[in-house]
């Protein structure tokens, strides 16, 4: 089963633990800069909205991508960047559309989500489950049970 | 490890910057934070110094666990001498500005003289200079925040600010960051104002590495967060209600102030409650609440998150009100609200964002409005002097003063000085609700008796926050105390204080406290600084701590009088509730206390004290 990062940004708060967890997986290092997951803060709205990569079927930046340096993983489908072969061009960086892959000045190199092989961090790190890891094809499960329930009126026998 | 080990040094009056490391023999005495930095700041200033003279120091200082994983390890702590107090001042915020100060590099950011102008502080990791700040002179917390991510092209930078209390000298002025949180009491933003300095804009994209062991931490910390998510305070109650989870359970104890502690019971109590805040409004059928929030790292999320009803008087003029914004937490509910007799919850949001914006503490300025208002009902200050009929309940009165103080007009430089030395002024002094000149927070001491103590012997002047007995008197944790009686509180008081320093200097919120004791922090810290760090030297550290500022206070002049209660809750029994009849028992429970701290029948710390402190 394909699964697929579902974001519900209104049981977010904004702690900050995903961007935590992703830059400590992928640098061992506490570092909300160097986090794949970005959570934006609608402070008049009063809104946390956590932001990543949704692994493009056809994705632009894999497309874009002069060198080959973006592949995908067939396990967890997701668009994934070697970094030996990335040559820092920045052109993925454009094509998305969504603005999830960025340039790392440091390294030189572009960075973006890589579904931590199938076991996201920033999911298990979410204290409140805002981030799911869930079945791809289904990402809209609860938002229908939510409605359904909303629908449901007092059973009557027949 | 623990640390970055490197500390900034900004001398305002000579213009530089500078980094220099970290006294790390200090650190394994003091751990961070607010033990750490009061270290530095006992040992580079004068006792007696006047806290508004360029000679006070202004110590922002982040603990081992900020900027890490653990939950709510994104604290910091200004440490300074109160203008507030004329005491020791340690004043601890959330949000985002203390994990910024650890990912640039730094631990701490300590302030000294007085800049000839107007300056703020820019840090971009190592890079770190003072720029002009003629164009923020005069804007509030909320302006001086985004015209500095504005000029920076910046929005990830994170600031904290003074707003016009703290330029104004307003004694209990705070330093408010990430729009509403604050470094809140004691008047340290007073400080801040003094120095010239009106803001701190952090970038750091270093990140954190100094973790000893990171397997052993992560472990250390998921397990810490489960037992916040497992428990019925930290799990559901706060997360729900915010700390306004108290203000029905307060009031039924009878220990909710009313009207400047004329009353244990306000019978408007749960029209400002937490359950009130979820209640769909008449006018425009939504709730006061939006959501709760969490501040940096933290999987408890208690904040506040309001939209004030368009229709109210107080801004239906003013639509720059109309956004969400911070809302009241119940330490300002209460003293915006019962303190004053003021029922109406979005007159209380009203004068809570103003506090925000402004850059004032709202349980100082909300107390102190309360003795304005008993002092007009005794016929000491008539509405003219006052400039509005300030009696107790008016929620008019309370919108217009806190306009009237934040920007300095009229009357509102007599409620600037706070409570004690407005009170005073007037030949009233026993009516100022405070200790150390620090006006209390919201717990009748005749209905939960230990924090009548814990307050009598703050450090910082009163405050719940140096030794929440409350979670032991009201709520049971870690075991239930009997409120109404005044045996066993010493140890107690003594107990909570150790612990808290503890929690404080670790980098983390004190709220973790409701479920976790120190056998759950020991662990995070033991992994993630160099170091032993048993249980036997935590517990040293927090009594090291409380010794240090009890001595910096009586070097600067304190003594066992000022370890009282005001007159009122000794001799004016409470009118009704369970604590009907009862006064305090400070008189009782002080010479306990001190015997139990090993201090002299005046409060001193004897010489054997120190010495097994290592003082």
């Amino acid at each position: 089963m394909q699964k697929s990062l579902h974001i519900d940004p209104a049981k977010c708060t904004g702690c900050l633990q995903c961007e935590m967890a992703c830059s400590y997986e992928h640098t061992g290092t506490f570092n909300p800069s160097q986090s794949r997951i970005k959570v934006f803060d609608f402070e008049h709205e009063g809104r946390k909205v956590p932001y990543t990569c949704t692994q493009c079927a056809d994705a632009w930046c894999l497309n874009a991508c002069p060198v080959d340096a973006i592949t995908m993983d067939h396990v967890t489908g997701a668009k994934v960047v070697n970094e030996a072969t990335c040559v820092g061009c920045k052109v993925c960086t454009i094509a998305c559309p969504f603005g999830t892959v960025n340039y790392v000045a440091e390294t030189g190199k572009v960075q973006k989500c890589d579904l931590c092989g199938g076991d996201p961090k920033c999911v298990s790190a979410c204290p409140t489950a805002a981030i799911t890891y869930v079945d791809a094809d289904w990402t809209g499960l609860d938002r229908m049970r939510a409605w359904a329930a909303k629908a449901n009126t007092t059973a009557v026998a027949a | 490890m623990g640390w970055n080990r490197k500390v900034l040094r900004v001398n305002l009056t000579a213009g530089t910057c500078k980094a220099e490391p970290l006294n790390m023999k200090w650190a394994d005495e003091y751990l961070g934070s607010r033990g750490l930095s009061a270290k530095y700041l006992v040992s580079e200033i004068d006792p007696k110094v006047d806290p508004l003279s360029p000679e006070n120091k202004m110590i922002m200082a982040t603990g081992p666990l900020t900027g890490t994983m653990a939950s709510t390890g994104g604290r910091y702590t200004v440490t300074t001498k109160g203008a507030l107090t004329n005491a020791i001042a340690c004043s601890n915020s959330g949000g985002y500005f203390g994990a910024e100060m650890k990912f640039a590099g730094w631990d701490m950011i300590i302030f000294e003289g007085k800049s000839p102008k107007p300056v703020y502080l820019y840090v971009e990791n190592d890079k770190a200079e003072l720029r002009d700040a003629a164009h923020l002179w005069g804007k509030t917390c909320w302006q001086t925040e985004e015209t500095i991510k504005a000029n920076h092209q910046d929005p990830l930078i994170r600031v904290c600010s003074i707003g016009g209390a703290g330029e104004n000298k307003v004694m209990y002025a705070c330093i408010v960051n990430d729009l509403h949180r604050a470094a809140g009491r004691s008047g340290v933003g007073a400080v801040m104002g003094s120095k010239n300095l009106k803001a701190v804009a952090l970038r750091g994209t270093k990140g954190f590495s100094g973790i000893k062991d990171f397997p052993a931490f992560m472990a250390a910390a998921n397990a810490g967060k489960k037992v916040l998510a497992d428990n019925a305070v930290t799990g559901q109650g706060l997360p729900k209600y915010g700390t306004q989870v108290l203000m029905n359970v307060i009031n039924e104890m009878g220990a909710l102030p009313t009207r400047n502690h004329r009353d244990v019971q306000f019978e408007a109590a749960g029209k400002i409650s937490g359950e009130a805040m979820h209640e769909k409004r008449p006018t425009d059928g939504k709730a006061h609440l939006v959501t709760n929030a969490a501040c940096f790292g933290c999987t408890i999320a208690c904040g506040r998150i309001s939209k004030m009803d368009e229709t109210h008087f107080s801004v239906k003029n003013s639509p720059q009100y109309w956004g969400a914004s911070g809302g009241l937490e119940y330490e300002a509910a209460w003293a915006l609200g019962a303190a004053n007799g003021v029922g109406d919850l979005e007159a209380l949001q009203y004068a809570n964002l103003l506090c925000n914006e402004h850059g004032m503490d709202p349980i100082s300025f909300g107390a102190t409005v309360g003795a304005a208002m008993e002092l007009q009902d005794l016929g000491i200050l008539s509405k003219e002097q006052i400039g509005i009929d300030a009696k107790f309940g008016s929620a008019e009165a309370l919108c217009k003063l806190v306009e009237m103080t934040a920007k300095g007009e009229g009357f509102g430089k007599e409620l600037g000085l706070g409570s004690a030395r407005m009170c005073a002024k007037y030949g009233k002094p026993e009516l100022s609700m405070s200790v150390k000149g620090q006006e209390f927070p919201a717990y009748d001491s005749r209905g939960i008796q230990g924090m009548g103590l814990a307050y009598a012997t703050s450090n910082r002047g009163a405050c719940h926050l140096r030794g929440y007995t409350v979670a032991s008197e009201v709520l049971g944790i870690p075991v239930k105390t009997d409120p109404l009686v005044t045996e066993g509180k010493a140890d107690l008081v003594k107990a909570f204080q150790d612990a808290t320093g503890v929690f404080d200097s670790a980098g983390i919120c004190v709220f973790t406290s409701f479920a976790w004791t120190l056998a759950d922090v020991q662990p995070q810290i033991q992994a993630a600084c160099e170091g032993d760090w048993s249980m036997e030297k935590l517990n040293l550290v927090g009594e090291r701590i409380w010794n240090m500022e009890r001595q910096f206070n009586l070097a600067a002049g304190m003594t066992a009088k000022d370890d009282d209660l005001p007159p009122r809750l000794k001799n004016e029994p409470a009118k009704t509730g369970p604590a009907k009849g009862l006064v305090n028992g400070i008189d009782k429970m002080r010479p306990e206390y001190y015997k139990a701290r090993g201090w002299t029948t005046s409060g001193v710390p004897e010489k054997e004290t120190l010495k097994r402190l290592g003082l």
